[in-house]
């Protein structure tokens, strides 16, 4: 049976790792190979190696430190921050990321996620979305690390993108990014029930019921987290166990 | 040992160069037709589209070399699907090394996704190629089509029905799980095949 993945996320500036709290006042947290290695080593599922400071600084993605991470590591991982050309994913993957992820370059122009899609395999093809509940309850698309509102849905967004071919959409809240308060159930479950694709949740995750939560019934494929897995704070090994023991399918 | 990985135009072939790397194995990414037949061993990677990868090995001449080669040869997701008779992906015949038809997954069920992405089980191993995995053992896979189940299937996978996720003909084996990428099994069965 497919397994629900659980991802690490490790946030890159200046080839250290580093995690924002609500995409602010950032900490510290380790050389990302080595924790990378040490993920994967824990039972990890796959990694997502995101350049955060990319967008802004227009700054090209870490080739250099994607190879270091494809020679050591045994397990897929996705790269990241200001992919824009056809030559940035070219880089990437010739380098050993299994997959890329786009985000604000892909909103401004959506015809690369058409581009990259047909050149590369949608397979590759990562569409990440910051999304944000606002007062009206409704969820809307956020670029440049969220630092930009725009007024599209991020229900539109999602559909416009799986029809343009991404392979998987990596959904982050910000209302719950960095809280530890629980993933965000509801619009997980709007875009894992209506689109063909795999859904990734991301933000909130600060214990081992609201991974069951968002598996069950946000119905992600995948959970993503970083300063819970970077502090020990939740280990992988035992989060796997707990969601095995509670009968989902895992990998263990 | 002389070991060389295809080049085509498929993506991946770094990801299984490194996994050689990882394990201390020297390998050499090629088209040339001399050191493909001359090899020890060759490696028939590839993710992407089976139309595309037909032509780009036809255009080559490379069909009718990796049909014809006698030393153990082993194809991976996309490779195994194009050492299959026929790929529903784009109504597109492939080399017709397995006698297995490719086709797409058609779930029933809305919520089953298509391509599968992530960690399935491998189950009914066969063939040295599994040496020392343990049934039920976890492999990656990222694929959109399937080899249905036939007489050269050593290997199956339950993903809306049970399919060939590993296949074996005399020095042919394919597998459509990425070993390059399934952790500690993935390793075990590259250094399987390294050792036939």
């Amino acid at each position: 049976m497919l397994t629900k993945r659980i991802i690490p996320c490790l946030d890159i500036k200046d080839g250290r790792t580093v995690k924002g709290i609500n995409f602010e006042q950032i900490r510290d947290a380790g050389d990302p190979i080595e924790l990378g290695a040490f993920y994967a080593e824990q039972g990890a599922d796959e990694l997502v190696f995101l350049d955060i400071t990319a967008t802004i600084e227009k700054r090209k993605t870490l080739s250099e430190l994607v190879n270091k991470i494809a020679h050591r590591i045994n397990i897929p991982f996705t790269v990241g921050g200001g992919i824009k050309t056809e030559d940035d994913v070219s880089a990437l993957l010739q380098n050993g990321a299994d997959k890329i992820s786009v985000n604000t370059a892909a909103f401004l122009d959506p015809t690369i996620i058409n581009r990259f899609a047909k050149n590369f395999g949608s397979q590759c093809v990562v569409l990440a979305i910051d999304a944000k509940c606002e007062t009206d309850n409704n969820w809307y698309v956020y670029l440049n690390g969220g630092r930009t509102k725009t007024e599209k849905l991020v229900t539109e967004w999602a559909k416009e993108a799986v029809d343009l071919g991404v392979g998987e959409i990596l959904l982050t809240s910000m209302n719950h990014d960095g809280t530890k308060q629980g993933f965000a159930l509801d619009i997980t479950a709007q875009l894992a029930e209506t689109l063909p694709v795999p859904i990734i949740a991301s933000g909130g995750g600060g214990n081992e019921q609201h991974f069951y939560d968002v598996f069950t019934k946000g119905k992600a494929d995948a959970a993503l987290a970083a300063s819970i897995f970077h502090y020990k704070e939740v280990a992988i090994p035992d989060l796997k166990q707990y969601l095995h023991q509670k009968g989902l399918a895992i990998r263990l | 040992m002389k070991l060389v990985i295809i080049q085509y135009n498929a993506g991946n072939i770094q990801s299984v160069l490194y996994a050689l790397e990882r394990l201390d194995v020297q390998a050499r990414v090629t088209d040339n037709v001399e050191l493909i037949q001359s090899a020890d061993k060759v490696i028939f990677p590839g993710v992407g589209e089976a139309s595309t990868a037909m032509h780009y090995l036809k255009e080559r001449g490379l069909d009718n070399v990796i049909v014809n080669l006698k030393q153990p040869v082993f194809g991976i997701c996309l490779g195994m699907q194009l050492m299959c008779a026929y790929s529903e992906e784009n109504n597109t015949s492939c080399l017709g090394i397995f006698e297995e038809q490719v086709k797409l997954f058609k779930p029933t069920d809305a919520t089953i996704k298509v391509p599968q992405i992530g960690w399935n089980t491998i189950s009914n191993l066969k063939t040295d190629l599994f040496k020392g995995v343990t049934e039920e053992s976890y492999a990656y896979f990222v694929h959109g089509y399937y080899a249905a189940i036939g007489n050269r299937t050593i290997g199956t996978t339950n993903y809306v029905q049970p399919y060939s996720c590993a296949l074996h003909k005399d020095n042919f084996y394919g597998v459509q799980f990425h070993p390059e990428k399934s952790a500690k099994v993935g390793e075990q069965i590259i250094q399987n095949f390294l050792s036939l």
